[in-house]
């Protein structure tokens, strides 16, 4: 029987992650000891637990944090859904700071060639500067620390959106702005009904890669700032040598990322325009 | 009288390269006028120069009395490329060019413009179709209809049909007579056809080939209007002026040279004159 090309895919993948964890289990299995060591001699050289938890161990650890998402029995026992709850709302409020900043910006830079040129050392210095190089800076002059965790995925969140925005006012087409200027259409209109419209794909393009850096970022800031969020919970459990927990933690965080992603990817498909 | 449209001494250069200068020519209202030239002789920059889109390094155009500074609303342009917003469907595309005009309007009425514009070019049905759903002879449609819906004073066609295939631009040139006798409007079209001047112009400006390029001859159309794509070849008139103008094309443009410019006299070469044409 033929399967549609998508089952097929989706089968392989299925048989891929089976095979990836099959091999794990496999490698993570109690070693039968090779001498007949009296007990405490094992005892004595380590249980084999400390090692790579195997695949069940983790399923096991997902099933106890997932059990209670919510529980609040203070700083170092928080469920999974509050954590991930705190980072979500850090990393939107950031981004929608980034976002007020960067898209009006954007159509400054992206209509006026001079303004370009002036901005465009500034951006290219700013932009490839890492996250956790801003939080010394931050936490000395926001001090707040959930505030400073805001303030670094603002400001590495913003340079996808303010380029793409620039670039895609920039390059709307000289016809379409011809049309507008024989309709003598007004200043403001030209930029909701013209600019926007043709620069959204690119725009939502932008935002796309800046939800992506805000994500990346915030793991990193709260391992920093500490108190709540995933990236506190991953480096807490570090603390707690329950390495379980932390790959748990590691697959909760690729997963909301790639919902956040198909997010912006279905926003993008509702404003693309095919010419 | 006044003319309607006076183009006086309009020149544009590049630095030290003239592309045409001393280009002169008026429209009564009303009159449908073709430019024809080869590529390069500036015929598209002379019609954005009276759309007011484009500045001329000399001279001026002035339209109905006032000197053309800027794009108006008084000017509509159909654009060689249609122009068409890609996110809007047809009918909000000639609803932006109607709200561009008429602000105040209600959404019930500018809707009602649109369609009754969009009926004129035959689209009814394909109202909701985005531009990369309609075919180039129905973009260009909704490119007229968008036109011709804010009623403007006259309308600067740039090779409307320039990318359409031969039976598709026959189809939308009979539209366009029909649109035209119905509302009076004033053009001037910028083709290089040949056949498409002589079924819709009244009167036909030949430009040279540039660097200075410049209006070599104006051919008054024999041809009385009420000219149809089925009977204009059957009028034993069609090829005199038809050979007249393809000679103008392939010999004449050449040798012309700008100088003469402004004595370009309305010339009616003598073999298109009704009485001598019949054989």
């Amino acid at each position: 029987m033929q399967l549609a090309p998508g089952i097929r895919a989706a089968l392989a993948s299925l048989l891929l992650l089976a095979l990836v964890l099959g091999v794990w289990h496999l490698a993570t299995l109690p070693k039968a000891s090779r001498q007949n060591a009296d007990a405490d001699y094992a005892a004595l050289m380590g249980s084999p637990r400390s090692s790579l938890p195997a695949p069940l161990q983790i399923a096991q650890a997902a099933w106890l944090q997932l059990k209670s998402p919510f529980r609040n029995g203070g700083l170092n026992d928080k469920g999974i859904a509050i954590h991930l709850a705190w980072s979500l709302g850090r990393v939107l409020l950031g981004f929608a700071i980034a976002m007020l900043v960067a898209v009006p910006l954007g159509f400054l830079i992206g209509s006026s060639p001079f303004a370009y040129r002036s901005l465009n050392p500034f951006i290219q210095v700013l932009k490839p500067i890492s996250p956790l190089a801003w939080m010394p800076l931050a936490l000395y002059t926001i001090q707040d620390s959930s505030a400073c965790s805001i303030f670094v995925i603002s400001i590495c969140s913003a340079w996808p959106m303010l380029l793409n925005t620039a670039h895609g006012v920039g390059s709307v087409k000289r016809e379409w702005l011809d049309v507008a200027r024989t309709l003598e259409v007004s200043p403001w209109r030209k930029g909701f009904h013209l600019l926007l419209p043709a620069a959204a794909p690119t725009i939502l393009t932008g935002m796309r890669i800046s939800m992506g850096i805000a994500w990346l970022v915030i793991v990193a800031a709260e391992m920093l700032v500490g108190g709540t969020g995933i990236g506190y919970f991953v480096w807490n459990e570090w603390n707690n040598l329950s390495l379980a927990n932390v790959i748990f933690a590691i697959a909760v965080i690729g997963l909301t990322g790639m919902l956040l992603d198909l997010g912006f990817a279905g926003l993008g498909r509702l404003v693309a325009w095919q010419e | 009288m006044r003319p309607f449209v006076s183009v006086e001494e309009l020149g544009k250069s590049y630095g030290a390269l003239s592309v045409f200068e001393e280009v002169g020519f008026t429209i009564d209202k009303g009159e449908f006028v073709c430019l024809i030239g080869h590529s390069g002789c500036g015929k598209s920059t002379i019609l954005n120069v009276v759309a007011g889109l484009d500045r001329p390094s000399a001279g001026r155009v002035i339209v109905d009395g006032s000197q053309v500074r800027g794009p108006s609303l008084d000017r509509g342009v159909v654009f060689q490329s249609h122009a068409l917003l890609p996110w809007l469907p047809a009918l909000k595309n000639v609803a932006f060019a109607v709200r561009s005009r008429w602000p105040r309007w209600s959404d019930a009425q500018v809707v009602s413009q649109a369609q009754k514009y969009l009926d004129m070019v035959h689209l009814t049905g394909s109202e909701q179709k985005k531009p990369s759903e309609l075919s180039g002879g129905m973009k260009q449609r909704v490119g007229i209809a968008r036109a011709f819906a804010i009623q403007p004073k006259m309308l600067l066609l740039d090779e409307p049909f320039g990318a359409l295939d031969a039976l598709t631009r026959g189809v939308i040139q009979d539209e366009l007579l029909q649109i035209c006798a119905a509302t009076r409007q004033t053009v001037l079209m910028i083709t290089h056809d040949v056949d498409e001047a002589i079924l819709l112009a009244d009167r036909i400006l030949l430009m040279s080939n540039g660097p200075r390029a410049g209006i070599a001859e104006v051919v008054e159309n024999a041809l009385p209007r009420g000219r149809t794509r089925q009977t204009i070849h059957r009028d034993p008139r069609y090829y005199a002026l038809r050979n007249h103008l393809l000679d103008f094309l392939v010999t004449r443009s050449r040798r012309y040279r700008n100088g003469a410019g402004s004595e370009a006299a309305r010339t009616t070469p003598t073999e298109l004159l009704p009485e001598e044409s019949v054989p």
